[in-house]
């Protein structure tokens, strides 16, 4: 019966989004990310803040839970020292329900024991999305007439949207079914069910990094866009590497062409 | 090999005998690799090589991502984000894979264009035309199985909506549509047979493949004259052709260089670029998409399915007079689908006795708005279905079938073609004239 109620909620709630989504479209503000471009390369200080942001804000609701906590040492990442991604990973209690509430199982009725994981942990509590993926889950950019030339040129604006949805409250709210929705520009449909969580100057930066609200949301942005695509340096340099090596060849291979061919074509 | 008069592979050695007396294999290779080839191919004639090539980076890639996925309903997208994060270089094969998919398809539409605008697909072709249409057909099927292994949001709702069509079908229709999934919905039966046969079809494929290259090879390569190669000698012959190598392996080469730097700077660069945002959220059977829209490649044939709605007088039309057993929905599938059949039947609806587009001066305007006529359905079937889009795909999709049922068939009766070249040879020298007599010797 239990169950049976949840799923009415969920479909009823599906249905909500669905209808929001049907709305007219948020405005997303274009932000000049450092690893935008061919050779943009990730901000590892602005990764490093934005860790610290979702440390200290999101992750009280928000999931990651397709990143490995190793991975915050790596390469292309945040980079953090070794001993201090260990001591971050530390931080995590593993069989404590108040951090882990899926360490009591609704259907069993029971306690069962968690093991540790690699992950960030997967927080399904709050109804909040994972945020491992959700600057490739979005987009920001559209159009103009469904022909995509705004993504092309812009990028297809995950990071963007999810910077420009925590600085679109207008502070305007309204309460629906229970439920209190606020008012931002740039949520599809124009109401959001997530309370403000950032007002500028949440957290202190231990570089003196300017913390109010514009730079506070786009250093989250950017660090959950390295969550969503971490191997995105290495694979700009994969990249230019192999077009750089194909243009050689393929001029070799024009030059063997027009040789071959001059006495066919008469133009030896 | 029949066809074009040429030098065959002789054995020399006594060890090259021994071999060639038990299993031909060297002279298949042989005449294959040496086949006669039209000189006067244009840049037009590369897709074939492409398609080849794509094949092999898709099967190779395939089986390495195979490797590291499971095919399960809980843990599909968790595999795939494994792949993305923890496996070597896996990023890069997963963004290879889903790019090399598109560029599969590029290829394929250039070269389906080519043969209906070169006349490709007229006798003595019709079986290489026809394969190549099943090639079309595997390719279809495994590009949308694949679509559906990473269970995202558009991987699940595209195989309910795809899936769906064949429950339009009167009578059988559920039944097929239960079989086809191994269940009431898309579930992990569904998932569990999808992979299966996406790792089938692409052998499928390339044994289709070989006999596709088997009967051109046959008849031998049309050309953009349309006029046949001269067969009354092996002299005759080799004036108008060049041996397959090295004169066209590196003239493909290097076009295949030139399209690979544009795939890898895509794959690079921009990966996601052709994909969907909501693949990047997992499947939810609870929570349907706001507009479910297939891969890019797929959109011209959508337009068409969704072009037939139930106020078209036609469907009104047909559904009267079959007694309802012809709904909108039937309608649209049985569109959708004879959309590729009137392609597929090109050979015998086109009554012009000439090959190429080049010498059919109405032919080419028709032609051309084709070609406009794919790219709008292109563009419609990514659109909402309101005003104005569907009285466009309405009016683009009504355009694919006069092409192929009226205009094609009326236009051999009519239309009045240009002079051609008699020979193939005539036609090169006409692009490349003689500069002098001393111009051929001083080549090495």
């Amino acid at each position: 019966m239990l169950k049976k109620l949840s799923l009415v909620a969920v479909s009823a709630v599906a249905f909500a989004s669905g209808a929001f989504a049907a709305g007219d479209a948020g405005h997303t503000h274009d932000v000049d990310f450092s690893y935008e471009g061919p050779f943009g390369t990730y901000d590892q200080n602005q990764l490093q803040r934005g860790l610290q942001v979702y440390t200290e804000v999101c992750s009280s609701c928000h999931g990651l839970k397709f990143v490995p906590m190793r991975t915050l040492a790596d390469e292309g990442g945040p980079m953090l020292p070794e001993d201090q991604m260990k001591a971050y990973a530390k931080a995590f209690p593993i069989n404590d329900e108040l951090a882990n509430p899926q360490l009591f199982d609704k259907d069993l009725e029971e306690y069962r024991t968690l093991k540790p994981t690699d992950n960030f942990p997967a927080l399904e509590s709050a109804n909040a999305p994972d945020l491992s993926l959700m600057a490739k889950a979005r987009s920001g950019f559209h159009g103009p007439y469904g022909l995509g030339i705004n993504q092309f040129v812009n990028g297809i604006g995950g990071a963007e949207y999810i910077a420009s949805i925590l600085t679109g409250y207008t502070g305007e709210e309204k309460e629906e079914a229970g439920t209190t929705f606020y008012e931002n520009t740039a949520f599809p449909g124009g109401w959001i069910a997530m309370a403000p969580p950032l007002y500028g100057d949440d957290v202190e930066y231990a570089d003196g990094h300017s913390a109010d609200l514009h730079h506070v949301a786009e250093d989250v942005a950017a660090f959950l866009r390295w969550t969503a695509e971490p191997h995105q340096d290495a694979r700009k340099r994969t990249g230019f590497v192999a077009v750089f090596f194909l243009i050689i060849l393929t001029v070799l291979l024009y030059l063997t062409n027009k040789r071959l061919w001059a006495p066919i074509k008469r133009k030896g | 090999m029949a066809g074009i008069p040429h030098d065959h592979y002789e054995p020399k050695s006594g060890g090259e005998k021994w071999l060639h007396t038990r299993l031909p294999i060297v002279g298949l290779l042989y005449d294959t690799l040496m086949i006669p080839t039209p000189k006067n191919l244009n840049w037009m004639w590369i897709w074939g090589i492409i398609l080849t090539f794509c094949l092999v980076l898709q099967i190779v890639t395939g089986i390495v991502l195979a490797m590291h996925y499971t095919p399960h309903v809980d843990l599909a997208f968790a595999s795939v984000e494994h792949i993305m994060r923890d496996v070597n270089g896996g990023y890069m094969l997963r963004y290879l894979h889903a790019n090399g998919a598109s560029l599969f398809f590029v290829a394929v539409y250039a070269h389906i264009f080519r043969g209906l605008y070169y006349g490709s697909y007229k006798a003595p072709r019709e079986i290489t035309w026809i394969i190549g249409m099943i090639i079309y057909l595997a390719m279809m099927g495994t590009a949308f199985m694949g679509y559906v292994l990473p269970w995202g949001q558009m991987s699940f709702w595209g195989a309910t909506v795809i899936t769906g069509l064949f429950g339009a079908i009167p009578g059988v229709g559920e039944m097929l549509q239960t079989w086809l999934l191994g269940g009431p919905a898309v579930d992990n039966a569904t998932l569990n047979r999808f992979f299966s046969l996406h790792y089938l079809l692409p052998f499928v494929i390339a044994g289709l493949v070989a006999v596709h290259i088997w009967a051109f090879h046959t008849t031998g390569n049309n050309n953009p004259t349309g006029v046949e190669v001269r067969r009354t000698s092996k002299e005759d012959a080799a004036k108008d052709t060049l041996p397959f190598w090295p004169y066209f392996v590196i003239k493909d080469l290097f076009a295949l260089g030139v399209v690979m730097i544009v795939f890898w700077a895509v794959v690079g660069f921009m990966p996601n670029y052709l994909g969907h945002p909501d693949n990047y959220i997992e499947a939810n059977a609870l929570a349907t998409p706001a507009h479910i829209v297939p891969e890019w490649y797929f959109l011209p044939f959508y337009a068409i399915l969704r072009a037939f709605t139930a106020d078209v007088w036609v469907v009104q039309l047909v559904s009267f007079v079959t007694g309802g057993i012809v709904d909108a929905k039937f309608f649209g599938v049985a569109a959708m689908f004879g959309a590729i059949a009137v392609m597929a039947l090109a050979p015998w609806l086109d009554t012009s006795s000439v090959r190429s587009g080049r010498y059919r001066p109405m032919f080419k305007w028709w032609f051309a708005l084709l070609c406009v006529d794919f790219i709008v359905l292109m563009w419609v079937g990514a659109m909402p279905t309101d005003e104005p889009y569907a009285t466009i795909s309405l009016i683009a999709s009504a355009y694919w079938f006069g092409y192929f049922l009226v205009i094609l068939p009326l236009l051999g009766v009519i239309e009045k073609p240009l002079a051609r070249p008699a020979t193939i040879e005539e036609d090169f020298d006409a692009h490349y004239p003689a500069k002098g007599s001393d111009s051929v010797a001083a080549s090495e």
